[in-house]
């Protein structure tokens, strides 16, 4: 009897110290981006990135305002989002993933630790499983993602006019750089 | 046997908990940055001009704004005339965004020889979402000043005789992606008007907006209705219609209208065509940016 609830009480408290694992979170996380052509070289930056990252399970998550992109052209910065990106009908880009060599990582020393994070892109509407090598600085009780990989823009819906066509490539550098700190 | 159930039961809690925390995480940042800033309305015009007059739309800081008016003769006027195309006034200026909120301006019109220049302040921005604030609203001054030679030399004529005073107050909101529609009261001050009879101060209310019909073109409509008792004698209410086009750094207004001026003066008050008379000319503006100033250093 008595062996039956230690079992259901181990088990139970198990699963709750899992999901009591410390949550680290940024607000102001940087994601850019660079599309680079012969005709024009088009760079943006977006310093309000909402991050969150669960060093417990590996699980990473990021809610991007597109609106929030800012470019050195006001009238580049109304063009992406009136014409391209369709910011008002799709305000967010998000990504939900993992991590899948966290075991691998001992994240309580300090140190850069190489990863690989796999999941769910969603640009403008459109979602893709993506596969990016990144990687993680932990110092001073702090963690730092960072990231660069490409994406297509057709692979999001996105039109580009063939008027502008080679003024925008058609593969588009994305870095991200974003610091974390634990969730209070 | 009871125990293994009772491990199978704490397996599948395990499993369970695991696969909430998977989606929980998403949501539980969308939970903690709910809110955290105003969604503010962006693009509400393609352009800092509705036609003739202003929009509430302001040039971003640091942003020079070169633009070309033409307007054409009455179509009415027949082949001759190659329907108004041979009677042609133009404007030329320059607008300049200081900050994203104020906006100035300068222009020279060939009708009348009139210069004009303009201020231009966003008080309030439409917003979603932690603030909301349910439209915009701009303030623009004018003044205009006919540097055309006095019709009588002979007399103590004076050049504050040539300036009027314009002053609107822009009030729009964006309903949806599609359509945005805009208010102006405004006043137009004249130091000198031509009869005695005529009032100094002419009071107008403004209405107009835009559909947008492709990404990249919309279609606008601008109609200022004078006040009675507050107007020039023989003089007809503003309307206007036309599409804007946009290409990469250009802005192509192209419209139809009963008014001559591209100021305010002579568009709200000097009208002398009636529409619906078939008084109609056409115009067009073209407005082309510049970025001078890096609006990220």
């Amino acid at each position: 009897m008595i062996n039956k609830i230690q079992c259901l009480l181990a088990c139970l408290g198990f699963a709750f110290s899992l999901s009591a694992q410390p949550i680290l979170m940024t607000r102001s996380g940087q994601i850019s981006f660079f599309s680079q052509t012969p005709m024009e070289n088009i760079d943006a930056v977006n310093n309000e990135v909402t991050s969150m990252l669960n060093i417990g399970t590996g699980e990473i998550v990021y809610a991007v305002l597109v609106k929030s992109f800012r470019f050195q052209k006001a009238l580049m910065e109304e063009h992406f989002n009136e014409n391209y990106m369709e910011s008002d009908k799709f305000p967010k880009s998000t990504f939900t993933g993992k991590i899948t060599n966290l075991t691998a990582i001992d994240l309580s020393k300090e140190g850069k630790y190489s990863i690989t994070v796999e999941g769910e892109l969603t640009i403008h509407g459109v979602t893709k499983v993506i596969s990016v090598p990144g990687e993680l600085v932990v110092s001073g009780g702090k963690v730092r993602a960072l990231a660069s990989f490409t994406v297509k823009v057709a692979d999001y819906n996105i039109e580009i006019p063939s008027l502008v066509a080679d003024k925008i490539a058609k593969t588009i550098e994305i870095k991200i750089n974003c610091q974390y700190v634990p969730k209070v | 046997m009871n125990a293994q159930k009772y491990a199978w039961i704490g397996f599948l809690v395990l499993i369970a908990s695991k696969t909430f925390s998977q989606d929980d995480l998403m949501k539980m940042l969308e939970n903690e940055t709910k809110d955290a800033k105003p969604e503010y309305a962006t693009a509400t015009f393609k352009s800092t001009r509705l036609i003739n007059g202003h929009s509430i739309e302001n040039l971003a800081g640091g942003v020079l704004d070169f633009r070309i008016s033409h307007r054409f003769g009455y179509i009415n006027s027949g082949g001759y005339e190659f329907f108004g195309l041979d009677n042609a006034t133009t404007r030329i200026g320059v607008d300049y965004g200081l900050t994203r909120w104020w906006m100035v301006g300068v222009g020279r019109s060939s009708f009348e020889k009139q210069f004009d220049g303009f201020t231009k302040f966003k008080l309030l921005r439409q917003s979603k979402g932690a603030k909301k604030t349910p439209v915009t609203v701009s303030l623009v001054s004018s003044m205009i000043y006919k540097s055309l030679k006095f019709d009588n030399p002979d007399r103590t004529n004076y050049q504050t005789s040539n300036m009027a005073f314009a002053n609107q107050l822009l009030i729009a909101r964006k309903f949806s992606e599609r359509f945005s529609l805009q208010l102006m009261p405004s006043m137009v001050h004249y130091n000198l008007v031509p009869r005695e009879s005529d009032p100094n101060d002419i009071l107008a209310v403004g209405i107009g907006g835009r559909v947008k019909l492709s990404k990249r073109v919309s279609l606008n409509a601008e109609y200022y209705y004078q006040l009675p008792g507050y107007k020039f004698e023989n003089t007809y209410n503003s309307l206007a219609i036309g599409f804007d086009i946009e290409t990469g750094g250009h802005v192509f207004q192209l419209h139809f209208t009963n008014s001559t001026g591209m100021t305010e003066r002579t568009f709200i008050a000097e009208t002398t065509g009636d529409f619906f008379a078939g008084d109609v000319r056409f115009g067009f503006n073209i407005s082309r940016v510049f970025t001078i100033k890096d609006p990220r250093k």
